[in-house]
């Protein structure tokens, strides 16, 4: 039994392709996937990413806490601020990584990848928290993800708020078409764009109300099928892909997202994560694109003359640099741009080279 | 979308017979469920076909697919262009899109594949 988001009828209504996906049951495409990520670089896409999770930490003793179980410094968010993070292991790779939003003092907001909901509340459960309270709102709310470079004006047309004041990674609380919502300058596609948390009950009249509004503008319904081929060319990492309980956060790229200065604190895996930092990791994520004709795929394996070094994590057509490119792990020696070997595409050797990323960066940014 | 002059595989390949020949590629709904095709790989000319046997792969953004021969027979003609602009997969299927001529081994075993009614029924069965 798949689980359904509160817009589930409205993108059948609207001929999405549906797949199962962590679970649920999710679009990954409407009109198709390469228009539908066309249009998030050239002008707006609206996902429903309501299968995320969500959990809050509250309590005099959260901010202590989350110091304690997160690998970011929770004390550098002022209200209304968002940071990236992780939850990591003493081994040094993450449970998840997670978005933390500030609403208060004492007050936070976790969001968190929906196949990990009840892995990461009970991970958190069981560190032990003290004068707080954790609870998993996954249920209370739905999230509908505005973006492209046309976001901000398709939005401040249902909303006095002042988006242009919003700065990234920031957050307000306040109405959109009336509908009471927590709007965040936040995404995982490389644009500028939004993230809208709204109660469920109102979540599908948000929607229409946004693609009414956008239409004009170019805004498209997007689906998770756009949702990776955009975060992969920002690259973004996906849990469970790209990072996952046996790669550390420093070897996935993520060293800046792990704070080891004093006011942070202790927190799993700190030692590791600190000397991985200073003195590098042994393999580490590198971004790639293919030289010879083929598409490398997540789980293909990387050669450096006969032997195997590494493993594609996320690999994809990139529907606006219109080449094929991915992310694998390499020794570190190995995982510098220019840098040559072979992915195993079905029984071939497709040569492939280390390049920089992001692959793709937006203008201005 | 099912062209009456075309047989039909149940791995959502067609072929067109024309006098010893047959033209082959993959059907409507083969190119709707795989989604935007960016890459296709077809057989060297000269090669021999067995009936089902994988002649190619064509990949969308998303998914990976091989291409079984629908009959026996040899490649005598590979669409070049096709691999050059791989999306007119999704655009027309049953034309610009051809992938392979094959000399046919036995033209009459083409009449054995489904027709256009038969497969018309396949795919809402298999869709249901």
């Amino acid at each position: 039994m798949l689980l359904k988001t509160p817009l589930n009828a409205a993108h059948r209504e609207s001929g999405a392709k549906m797949v199962p996906f962590g679970g649920w049951d999710m679009p990954v495409e409407y009109a198709g996937l390469i228009s539908e990520h066309m249009a998030v670089r050239t002008a707006a896409g609206l996902f429903d990413v309501s299968h995320m999770g969500e959990v809050t930490v509250e309590g005099p003793g959260a901010l202590a806490f989350l110091q304690g179980v997160t690998s970011n410094d929770v004390s550098k968010l002022v209200d209304g601020q968002a940071q990236y993070s992780s939850l990591p292991m003493d081994n040094g790779a993450p449970v998840d990584d997670v978005v933390v939003f500030r609403r208060a003092e004492g007050r936070y907001l976790i969001v968190v990848n929906a196949s990990n909901i009840d892995k990461d509340f009970e991970w958190l459960s069981a560190r032990g928290p003290a004068g707080c309270e954790i609870a998993d709102r996954s249920e209370e709310f739905a999230l509908l993800a505005l973006q492209g470079p046309r976001a901000q004006e398709i939005l401040q047309g249902l909303t006095a708020l002042d988006l242009a004041a919003l700065e990234y990674y920031h957050f307000v609380e306040g109405p959109v078409g009336g509908w009471p919502v927590t709007i965040s300058r936040t995404g995982y596609t490389g644009e500028d764009g939004f993230e809208i948390f709204v109660p469920p009950a109102h979540a599908e009249a948000l929607w229409k109300r946004l693609i009414d509004t956008g239409r004009s503008a170019g805004l498209v319904p997007a689906g998770l099928g756009a949702r990776d081929t955009l975060r992969l060319e920002a690259r973004m990492c996906l849990y469970g892909n790209d990072m996952d309980e046996t790669t550390t956060l420093v070897e996935a790229g993520l060293g800046w997202i792990v704070s080891v200065n004093d006011a942070k604190g202790d927190f799993p895996g700190r030692a590791i994560l600190a000397e991985q930092k200073k003195a590098g990791a042994p393999r580490k994520l590198a971004g790639f694109e293919m030289i010879g004709r083929g598409i490398a795929r997540h789980g293909y394996a990387a050669y450096l003359h006969d032997d195997a070094v590494g493993h594609v994590t996320s690999g994809s057509y990139a529907p606006y640099l219109q080449k094929s490119i991915g992310l694998c792990y390499l020794p570190k020696e190995e995982a510098t741009p220019g840098a040559e070997f072979d992915v195993d595409v079905r029984g071939r050797r497709v040569p492939a080279r280390v390049v920089p990323t992001p692959f793709y960066k937006r203008a201005g940014k | 979308m099912y062209p009456d002059d075309l047989r039909y595989t149940k791995d959502h390949e067609w072929v067109r017979l024309s006098g010893d020949r047959g033209i082959v590629g993959i059907t409507h709904y083969a190119q709707k469920q795989l989604g935007d095709v960016v890459y296709l790989e077809l057989p060297e000319v000269g090669r021999t076909l067995k009936a089902q046997e994988t002649f190619g792969t064509v990949e969308s953004v998303k998914a990976v697919s091989e291409l079984f021969s629908p009959v026996a027979g040899e490649v005598v003609e590979a669409n070049a262009a096709l691999m050059q602009a791989p999306e007119k997969i999704n655009s027309d299927p049953y034309g610009d899109a051809w992938m392979v001529a094959l000399k046919l081994a036995d033209p009459a075993a083409v009449k054995t594949l489904m027709d256009a009614a038969a497969y018309k029924a396949f795919v809402e069965s298999e869709s249901k």
